[in-house]
């Protein structure tokens, strides 16, 4: 960090030591063979572990917490059994991790999961930086961050590839589809972190023990002042996709010429071009 | 019933299953295109030669760059004021933050990627892909207005209708912005996956050609990453010839031959092609789950048994190296290119 800017602030500690929260779900392993089994989803065996996504919200947010200095706690609003996906974000090195559970949460749509999300983070005491997850693998809407930010109302910056914090603002290069963009805003402010923040690290051993001793708080909904959300998004039916295992018909030939002139052929009487 | 279509657009193109919104739109009644940006003559023009019955443009420079707040305010308020039953958009990056905000706003809730939509009495049921569209649902949403983001490609594009005219009225801008646009830069080559008709797309094996030498000076690493350069120019090769797009495994992306635009998968871009040319990819459930609903796929592999084989309709068991270039080749002269 250039002097100009430590000398610039006169409460440089105060200035520099940041407050994250990374909130994760807790979802069944991509590898599960998922189905739906009498109107329910069943993943059988399959464990549950922290949704992919939140990994790189974790270590985004421990990047910046070894780059300027802060803390690190994970949120999560799930049943009990999500204290492992906290688990595993204390072993990676969160230092504090809170569940939200409730029994009036079993159906919870994303606008009620900000509304919730929002009041934890308040009852944590605010933040300089929550971070998300670009989307969940169970659900896959992609719509939480922006909603507890607009619930918040603190500034969004959505699909964080890279991360700067200075002097009190944030800046991000959001990797978009057409390229990245730099935006920047005034923290407090909410970002979602996608994969070119760099691999997530894997937990270290030093880690999983502390995170194998960690009592890790369980707030309810009135722990946090919330009441519940009625959901405005449910689910009418749940449905097995259509078989697609795939009849492959493999080309064959003498040479790459021969091969490529028959799959040239197929390609073309699919009419797909 | 009356219908918000958010035309979405980036610097001036527009996002084209934006157009694909107003014909589901036109289904179910009115479709009013929602415009916002500045200098949006041309996309006030195409919205309306794609059917739009009625265009609101809010035109003012502080909507020059997209931002989350100003876009979702303004959103907002025109919803507000003149109470659609239902607001479709395209499903972009921008549009799941710009839909989740209003619809904090608002009240109501959004059902994204929606890749079916029908009309059941007074309510509108969406399908959707969950759990990496290993499931689909039908959902509902008892707000108002019905908020969906569709999936491209999936409901089918009107016609343009050349010099179609309709009803032009301007909407007021809300400008309060919390954050603030530093730059861009375009992705080196332009990639939009999630539009392409046809996609190629290379994976770990596109830098498994030992026969290749690489300049005198390069380490292991540099040399990898030569060997697959040379391949994806292949792959380039093919996908330009065929209008197509060219996509990537993750290991191609981890291996730093090919920038993170390009990823197919669980944590790149769900596409549903066309054609989809997979060359060098095992076919990991992760990468599966991205590319499984293109309508023809064909597998190129070493590994007869590589598991990408079980998803694909056409299958070669061979060096990309060798197959891809002749591939090209067969295809000019088939296309007469
Ligand atoms: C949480 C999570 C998320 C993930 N998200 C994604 C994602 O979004 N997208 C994604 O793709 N992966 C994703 N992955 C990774 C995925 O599991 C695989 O590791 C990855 O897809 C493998 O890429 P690949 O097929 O290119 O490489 P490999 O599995 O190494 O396969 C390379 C293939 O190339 C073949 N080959 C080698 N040389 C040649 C040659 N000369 N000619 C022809 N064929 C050749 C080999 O036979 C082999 O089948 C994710 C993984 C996790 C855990
Ligand atoms: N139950 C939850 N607890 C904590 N964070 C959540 C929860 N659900 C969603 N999120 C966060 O919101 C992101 C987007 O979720 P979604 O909108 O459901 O796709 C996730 O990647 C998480 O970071």
């Amino acid at each position: 960090m250039p002097l100009s800017v430590l000398c610039g602030e006169k409460n440089f500690y105060k200035e520099y030591i940041l407050k994250i929260i990374a909130c994760i779900k807790q979802v069944p392993d991509s590898e599960a063979k998922v189905k739906a089994e009498g109107g329910q989803v069943s993943w059988g065996d399959a464990p549950l572990v922290i949704n992919p996504f939140d990994e790189y919200a974790v270590e985004g947010a421990l990047q910046q917490k070894e780059a300027t200095g802060g803390t690190v706690t994970a949120l999560c609003i799930g049943p009990e059994s999500a204290k492992d996906a906290l688990k595993h974000a204390l072993a990676m090195g969160a230092d504090e991790a809170v569940l939200v559970s409730d029994p009036a949460l079993n159906a919870l749509d994303t606008v009620g999961a900000a509304r919730v999300l929002a009041a934890a983070i308040n009852k944590i005491g605010g933040a300089d930086m929550v971070l998300f997850g670009r989307q969940t693998l169970d659900n896959g809407a992609g719509l939480t961050p922006a909603q507890t930010a607009r619930v918040l109302g603190w500034p969004m910056l959505g699909l964080a590839g890279t991360i700067k914090v200075e002097a009190g603002s944030v800046t991000v290069d959001r990797v978009i589809e057409e390229g990245r963009q730099t935006v920047s805003a005034k923290m407090p402010a909410v970002l979602s972190v996608v994969q070119s923040i760099g691999e997530p690290r894997y937990p270290s051993f030093m880690g999983i023990r502390k995170a194998s001793k960690a009592t890790i708080p369980v707030w309810s909904l009135a722990d946090v002042g919330a009441s519940a959300p009625a959901a405005v998004i449910t689910r009418s039916e749940l449905i097995n996709p259509p078989s697609e295992e795939t009849n492959v018909e493999m080309i064959g030939g003498e040479s790459a010429a021969e091969i490529a002139d028959k799959l040239a052929d197929k390609i073309l009487a699919e009419k797909v071009l | 019933m009356k219908t918000f279509v958010y035309i979405d657009h980036f610097k001036g193109e527009v996002q084209p299953s934006s157009w694909e919104a107003i014909g589901l739109a036109k289904k179910y009644g009115t479709a009013v295109a929602l415009i916002f940006g500045a200098n949006t003559d041309e996309i006030t023009k195409s919205a309306l030669e794609y059917g739009a019955d009625e265009v609101i443009v809010v035109d003012d420079a502080a909507l020059t760059d997209y931002r989350a707040e100003p876009y979702a305010s303004t959103l907002s308020a025109l919803a507000s004021s003149s109470t659609p039953d239902l607001i479709l958009f395209p499903t972009t990056a921008r549009t799941r933050e710009l839909s989740a905000m209003s619809a904090v706003d608002l009240n109501t809730g959004v059902l994204t990627d929606v890749t079916g939509f029908e009309v059941n009495g007074n309510q509108f049921v969406a399908t959707r892909p969950i759990y990496e569209g290993k499931l689909l649902e039908k959902t509902v949403c008892s707000g108002k207005p019905v908020m969906a983001t569709i999936r491209g490609r999936v409901f089918p594009k009107p016609a343009r209708e050349a010099g179609k005219t309709g009803t032009l009225t301007k909407g007021a801008a809300k400008t309060e912005s919390l954050s603030t646009v530093q730059g861009y830069s375009a992705s080196e080559s332009a990639v939009n996956l999630g539009d392409a008709a046809v996609i190629v797309s290379g994976g770990r094996g596109v830098s498994n050609n030992p026969a290749l030498t690489p300049p005198a000076g390069m380490d292991e690493k540099q040399a990898e990453i030569w060997r697959a350069q040379q391949g994806f120019a292949l792959i380039t090769d093919l996908a330009s010839l065929l209008g197509g797009a060219v996509g990537a495994s993750r290991a191609a992306v981890d291996g730093g031959y090919i920038t993170y635009a390009h990823q197919v998968g669980q944590t790149g871009k769900v596409v549903t092609p066309d054609l989809y040319i997979a060359c060098g990819i095992s076919g990991a459930i992760q990468h599966l789950v991205g590319m499984r609903n293109a309508k023809v796929i064909v597998a190129i592999n070493k590994d007869a048994d590589a598991p990408v084989f079980k998803q694909a309709k056409y299958g070669v068991v061979g060096d990309l190296f060798q197959i891809v270039p002749a591939l090209t080749e067969a295809m000019k002269k088939k296309l007469g290119k």
